[in-house]
C-alpha cells in the first residue's frame, strides 16, 4: 500500500456506523425497530446541502467506494477509479456517500447482527429486504445528514435499481438519477442464474439451513460455487477469450480432474476469496432483492406509469457485451422515460468486460461519465441564489 | 449559431416537444430550450457530440435512426427536426415516413445536390462533386443518398406528404432574390416543413 496516495486519491477514510431508533416497516410485512447503517463519505458537504451524492452498492458491494481504510490496505474501494480529486464524482465539488445496505455484511444492520428478541444472530430470520426497503433507510439517512435533496442518486446494476426506485418512491428528493448497467426487473434467465447460486449455497452442508454462525464453521464450498457462477455471468464470451483463452497453468494437459486452464484456476481463486469474505445469509438476501424487484408490477406492469411522477433527470449507461443486464434492458428504461416525458439521456458504451464494465474506467464511460457530473454540479442551486 | 439552425427555431413554437434526429452537439436544442422553452430530446452516434450534449444539459439518447425509433410513439412531439442528415441515412423514404408518424410536423435540411456547381463538376470533370460544403470523395462520403429539391418534392407528392414551408439557401445560409428564382439550380442548402 503506497504511502502517499495520488492526487486523485481520497485518502485514508474512516467509516462511521449511524443509529436509526425510528422502526422501518419493511415489504415483507415485518419491521427493524432498530438498525445501524455503515458508511463512508468524501467530501464537504455545502452550507444548504445540496451537493450530496449517494452511491448505492450492489450485488457484493458495500460503504468502502474509495480510498483507503488503513495503511495496510492493498486495494482502493470499489469505485475508487471514479470517485475522488478530479474524477467524474469530483470530490472537490460533491459530498458522496457510500452505505453498506441493510441485511449486508460489512457493518450495517444485517444476518450477522444480534436479533434482539433471542440473542442471537438473525441468521436466515433476517428479514428479506427489497429496494424500495433499501430506498427507505437510505432516505432516513439523507434526514440525518439535513439533505432535502440528493444532487444526485448513483449506482450501477443492483445499485441502478436504488437510484430508479428514488426516483419513483422520493420524486422530490433528487435532482439527478444515474443508473448505470441495470434492468426495470430481472429476466428469467436472471433469476435462473440467482437460483443457481442460491441452491448451491443452501446445499452445503455446513449452511445448516443458515444457522452456521454457532458452528464455527461456514459454507464456503456453496459461496464459492455462487461467485464462480456469478463471475461467468459479469463477464462476456470474447473479454474471457482475451483474457485466457485456453492457456494451461502448467503448459501441457495433465488427464485428470483437476483444474489445469487458466481460466479454471481464476475462477478457483475468485470463488475462494469471496467465500471467506462473504457472508452466505447476504448473499441470498441480495439475490432476492434482485429477483423481487419490479417497480412496474404496481402499476399494471406500465414502466412508464411508474416513472410518471418522476421529477428528476435520468442518465442511463449500458455496456455492448454486458449479456447479464444488456443494452436492451436500459433501452426498456429509456424507452419507458421517453414515453412519459422525463429527461433522459442515455449512452451505449462499447466493452469487452462484460457486465463488470460498469466498475472499469474505459476512456468513453470515463468520458460520459464526468460530462454528465458536469450537468449535475451546474445544477447545484447557488447559495446567494438560495438567500435571496 | 450554424445559419440553418437559425432559419429553423423560427419555425419551432414556444413550450413544444422537440426530437431532434442527429443533434450534433446540441446546440440547436439547448438554444430551443433556453428561448422558446422546448423540451424533448436529442438523438446522436457521435460520441464527442454525445459528450457535449450531456456537458450542455442537453437530454441525448444514443440510437441508431435508421432503427431505433420503432418504440415511440405516434404523434408524441410537436415537431421532429432532422438537419443534414437526412443523405447519410440507409433509407430515406422509411425515415421521413418515421419522421411523420412520431411528430405532428416535421423539419428536414439537406445539401442540393443539383445546384449549378455539383451539376457542372459533374459535367465539366466527369468525377462526383467534391466542394468545401461536400468535402468527401465517392467511396469514403457519409452521404449515401443524395437528392435535389426536385427528388425530394416528388417523394413528398407519392408519399402525401404536405410541404408547409420551404427555405432555399445558399452555402452561408442567405436568401438571395435569386435562389428563390432558380431554387434548384442556385439553392445549395433546402429546409423543409412538412407534415402528412
Amino acid at each position: 500500500m503506497p504511502q502517499s496516495y495520488p492526487q486523485d486519491s481520497v485518502g485514508i477514510v474512516t467509516p462511521q456506523t449511524i443509529r436509526f431508533d425510528q422502526p422501518l416497516s419493511l415489504a415483507c410485512g415485518r419491521q427493524l425497530d432498530h438498525y445501524e447503517l455503515i458508511i463512508e463519505t468524501y467530501g464537504t458537504l455545502n452550507a444548504d446541502a445540496s451537493n450530496a451524492i449517494l452511491v448505492c452498492h450492489a450485488l457484493s458491494g458495500n460503504q468502502h467506494l474509495a480510498g483507503y481504510n488503513s495503511a495496510d490496505e492493498t486495494k482502493p474501494g470499489w469505485w475508487d477509479s471514479a470517485i475522488g480529486p478530479g474524477k467524474p464524482i469530483d470530490t472537490n465539488t460533491f459530498f458522496v456517500i457510500g452505505l453498506n445496505n441493510l441485511g449486508g455484511c460489512h457493518g450495517s444492520t444485517g444476518p450477522q447482527s444480534i436479533n434482539p428478541d433471542t440473542g442471537k444472530p438473525f441468521g436466515p430470520d433476517f428479514p428479506i429486504m427489497t429496494v424500495s426497503d433499501w430506498v427507505e433507510s437510505q432516505a432516513r439517512l439523507a434526514d440525518h445528514f439535513g439533505i432535502q435533496q440528493w444532487a444526485a442518486v448513483v449506482g450501477g446494476s443492483l445499485g441502478g435499481m436504488q437510484a430508479l426506485q428514488w426516483a419513483i418512491d422520493y420524486p422530490q428528493r433528487l435532482r439527478h438519477a444515474l443508473i448505470i448497467a441495470s434492468a426495470p426487473k430481472l429476466s428469467a434467465q436472471n433469476i435462473a442464474f440467482n437460483e443457481v447460486a442460491r441452491q448451491a449455497i443452501t446445499r452445503d452442508p455446513d449452511f445448516n439451513n443458515g444457522h452456521f454462525y454457532e458452528s464455527g464453521k461456514v459454507p464456503k464450498t456453496g459461496l464459492m460455487l455462487a461467485r464462480m457462477l456469478g463471475h461467468i455471468t459479469y463477464l462476456s464470451d470474447d473479454g474471457m477469450r482475451d483474457k485466457f483463452g485456453r492457456e494451461l497453468r502448467e503448459g501441457k494437459l495433465s488427464y485428470d480432474f483437476n483444474p489445469q486452464f487458466e481460466v479454471e484456476s481464476y475462477l478457483h481463486y475468485q470463488g475462494e476469496r469471496f467465500s471467506t469474505a462473504f457472508d452466505a445469509n447476504t448473499y441470498l438476501l441480495m439475490t432476492k432483492a434482485l429477483d423481487y424487484f419490479d417497480p412496474a408490477a404496481d402499476y399494471g406492469d406500465n414502466l412508464a406509469e411508474a416513472v410518471h411522477n418522476a421529477q428528476c433527470k435520468f442518465m442511463l449507461i449500458a455496456f455492448t457485451s454486458d449479456w447479464r443486464f444488456a443494452p436492451e434492458r436500459s433501452r426498456e428504461i429509456v424507452d419507458a422515460l421517453v414515453a412519459a416525458e422525463r429527461q433522459v439521456s442515455y449512452a451505449e458504451v462499447d466493452s469487452d468486460h462484460g457486465h463488470d464494465a460498469f466498475l472499469i474506467p474505459t476512456p468513453r464511460y470515463m468520458d460520459i461519465y464526468a460530462a454528465y457530473m458536469k450537468q449535475v454540479a451546474n445544477d447545484i442551486p447557488s447559495t446567494a441564489k438560495e438567500n435571496h | 449559431m450554424r445559419a440553418d439552425l437559425e432559419i429553423i427555431q423560427e419555425w419551432v413554437k414556444p413550450g413544444s416537444k422537440v426530437l431532434d434526429l442527429g443533434c450534433g452537439d446540441g446546440e440547436l436544442l439547448a438554444f430551443l430550450r433556453q428561448q422558446k422553452q422546448t423540451s424533448g430530446y436529442g438523438v446522436e452516434v457521435d460520441h464527442d457530440n454525445i459528450t457535449a450534449c450531456l456537458e450542455k444539459g442537453v437530454n441525448v439518447i444514443e440510437i441508431n435512426i435508421d432503427d431505433g425509433l420503432a418504440s415511440i410513439d405516434d404523434h408524441s412531439f410537436d415537431t421532429v427536426i432532422m438537419t443534414q442528415a437526412l443523405q447519410v441515412m440507409t433509407r430515406p423514404d422509411q425515415i421521413v415516413d418515421e419522421m411523420l408518424r412520431i411528430g405532428k410536423e416535421c423539419i428536414v435540411t439537406f445539401p442540393n445536390f443539383g445546384h449549378w456547381r455539383a451539376r457542372g463538376y459533374l459535367a465539366f470533370r466527369g468525377k462526383m462533386p467534391v466542394s468545401k460544403f461536400l468535402p468527401y470523395t465517392w467511396y469514403n462520403t457519409p452521404n449515401i443518398h443524395f437528392c435535389t429539391f426536385k427528388d425530394f418534392e416528388q417523394l413528398c407528392v407519392e408519399r402525401n406528404v404536405h410541404i408547409l414551408d420551404r427555405t432555399v439557401v445558399d452555402n452561408q445560409h442567405k436568401h438571395h432574390w435569386s435562389i428563390r428564382l432558380w431554387p434548384n439550380m442556385l439553392g445549395e442548402v433546402a429546409i423543409y416543413r412538412i407534415t402528412r
